[in-house]
């Protein structure tokens, strides 16, 4: 079964697998150029103000500089990025595990949706500059208090993703799964859950765009190690153009795991893309 | 409508059904039946009551007053006796055909190797081998009203209730899936309890038809199709089809 069928006036590939990869890719590449312009004019006029303007490294370094001190700093940063890796990681991993709790709590009890929403959204009003500090000293300056600050910052996307995921589900269906027999966990994993995945990853890109920066946050209130310590020091020792080299590390960070979601997405939920690309096709 | 004892027992029979919401009254006084490897259609206005009519028969709903014998016992909570297709075709977008197909089964516990082995012999005679890996949204309208009725179908049980099934085809797909069902049915023996509010298709397809009243639903007429079978294209311009059809619509427009 290779061969295309065709279905009404549709083209039906039996694999799923798209046939036109490269003028696909080039469109891409093609997409991304705006952006890239914007980004390269503004590094010239900002390496161009550096240069000329009288402002001193310690104040402007020139974006050369940043990357040529970066690159050369390299090990050290390399060395304290795998700390703030390793927070994110367990973090976000703490952080589904209890957004996906939250919600299955929330979708099975208007009790527990009545307690639980308002609280969850208290925690989102704690101004972490507070909060921060304090978890330090109450977990030590270990991975558990940037564990959890992670974890704090990046739930609550997720469980309201998946909860307006799960109100997203088709009565009809639903009524036909139940003159099938079904209960309810049978109905909440064979028809909530899928319906809900794609808002789910809209919430996790939202959630997973404030997991590195909760992270740095977290060791900048207290760490031995971390792009957030390294940072630290850089600024306490007037190097700027380290303190941007480390920006740039941690900016690249959150970037590839924005994009690694849309990978997930589309290894978990291929109908969506599938379809997507269909509906754009005729 | 004869009801009498004489008759041979019906595999349904709804009894004095009647259901209102909150004080507005949906169904009221409704009895029909329905025996084994018949055919029976409900013809009737929109909102007169007939989904409501199928949500009693699958317990969705219960009845206000009534009740309904199946296989001359009362329901009760049985959930098994019917299976059920809905007005829009409720596939799974997520699930490929082979696993639409056997969702029905799948809740019923049965293991999914056996589910595929018991689909895989009806692909054929409905027009989807070759299409088990597709994705809902790859498929025609058509063949997703076919996919529908397989998933229906192989649930195996004992009466079909069909919702509309052919109510957002085009009128040529719509010719065709008629054409086909009468074949199949034929072949399968199926109970057959549908909904339509398309005069022609109730005529052609069945062996009764219930005209309902608006609402509250009631039996307005029962009307017997007695066109011989298997019905064709020939079968359409029958005289006796265009009485009954002449009929029907007299009765539907008289109250409508
Ligand atoms: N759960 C419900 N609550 C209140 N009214 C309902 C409910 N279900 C159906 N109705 C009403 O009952 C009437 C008949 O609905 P339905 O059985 O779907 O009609 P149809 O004959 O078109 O299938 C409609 O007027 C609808 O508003
Ligand atoms: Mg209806």
């Amino acid at each position: 079964m290779t061969a295309q069928k065709v279905v009404g006036d549709q083209a039906l590939p039996d694999s799923g697998v798209a046939l036109p990869r490269r003028p696909r890719a080039v469109r891409r590449l093609a997409r991304g150029v705006p952006s890239l312009v914007i980004v390269a004019a503004l590094l010239a006029g900002w390496q161009i103000y550096a240069v000329t303007g009288n402002l001193g490294t310690d104040v402007l370094p020139s974006p050369a500089k940043v990357a040529s001190e970066g690159w050369a700093h390299r090990a050290e940063l390399w060395d304290n990025t795998l700390p703030t890796l390793r927070a994110t990681f367990a973090g976000f991993a703490l952080s589904l595990v209890v957004g996906f709790a939250l919600s299955v709590l929330i979708d099975a009890s208007a009790v527990a949706r009545r307690a639980l929403l308002p609280l969850l959204v208290v925690t989102q009003t704690l101004p972490l500059i507070a909060i921060a500090p304090l978890v330090v000293l109450w977990f030590g300056f270990a991975l558990l208090p940037k564990v959890l600050i992670v974890a704090l910052v990046t739930f609550f996307p997720i469980t309201v993703g998946l909860v307006e995921g799960y109100a997203a589900t088709d009565r009809d269906s639903e009524v036909l799964l139940r003159t099938m027999g079904a209960g309810r966990w049978r109905i909440f994993r064979t028809l909530r859950v899928p319906t809900a995945l794609p808002f789910f990853f809209a919430g996790l890109r939202i959630a997973i765009t404030y997991a590195v920066v909760a992270a740095i946050f977290a060791e900048y209130a207290g760490a031995t190690s971390g792009l957030g310590i390294y940072m630290q020091n850089a600024k306490n020792s007037f190097r700027t153009d380290l303190v941007l080299a480390t920006v740039a590390v941690s900016s690249a960070l959150t970037l590839v795991l924005f994009g690694l979601t849309y990978v997930v997405e589309r290894l978990v939920t291929p109908w969506v893309h599938l379809a997507r690309r269909q509906g754009r096709a005729s | 409508m004869s009801t009498d004892g004489a008759a041979p027992a019906a595999k349904v029979e709804i009894r004095s059904l009647s259901r209102s919401f909150d004080g507005l009254d949906v169904i009221r006084d409704l009895s029909l039946e329905v025996r084994e490897h018949e055919f029976v259609s409900i013809l009737g206005p929109s909102g007169s009551g007939k989904s409501t009519t199928f949500s009693v028969l699958t317990g969705a709903l219960a009845p206000s007053a009534g009740e309904v014998l199946v296989d001359g016992r009362p329901l009760g909570r049985r959930r098994d006796q019917f299976a059920y297709m809905p007005q829009k075709d409720a596939l799974l977008p997520w699930r490929r055909i082979i696993d639409n197909l056997t969702l029905g089964l799948e809740v019923m516990g049965v293991r999914r190797p056996e589910a595929r082995r018991r689909v895989r012999p009806l692909l054929e005679t409905f027009g989807l081998a070759g299409f088990e890996r597709a994705y809902p949204f790859q498929l025609s309208g058509g063949m997703r009203q076919r996919a529908a009725l397989l998933r229906t179908v192989v649930q195996d049980r004992g009466v079909l209730l069909l919702d509309e099934p052919f109510g957002a085809l085009d009128a040529l797909t719509r010719a065709q899936m008629q054409q086909w069902i009468e074949e199949v049915r034929g072949r399968h023996q199926w109970t057959v309890l549908l909904i339509t509010h398309d005069v022609r298709e109730a005529i052609f397809l069945s062996d009764r038809i219930y005209v309902f009243s608006p609402r509250p639903a009631s039996v307005l007429a029962c009307v017997d199709v007695p066109l011989p079978r298997p019905r064709t294209i020939e079968t359409l311009t029958d005289p006796a089809f265009t009485r009954i059809e002449a009929e029907l619509l007299g009765t539907l427009l008289q109250r409508g």
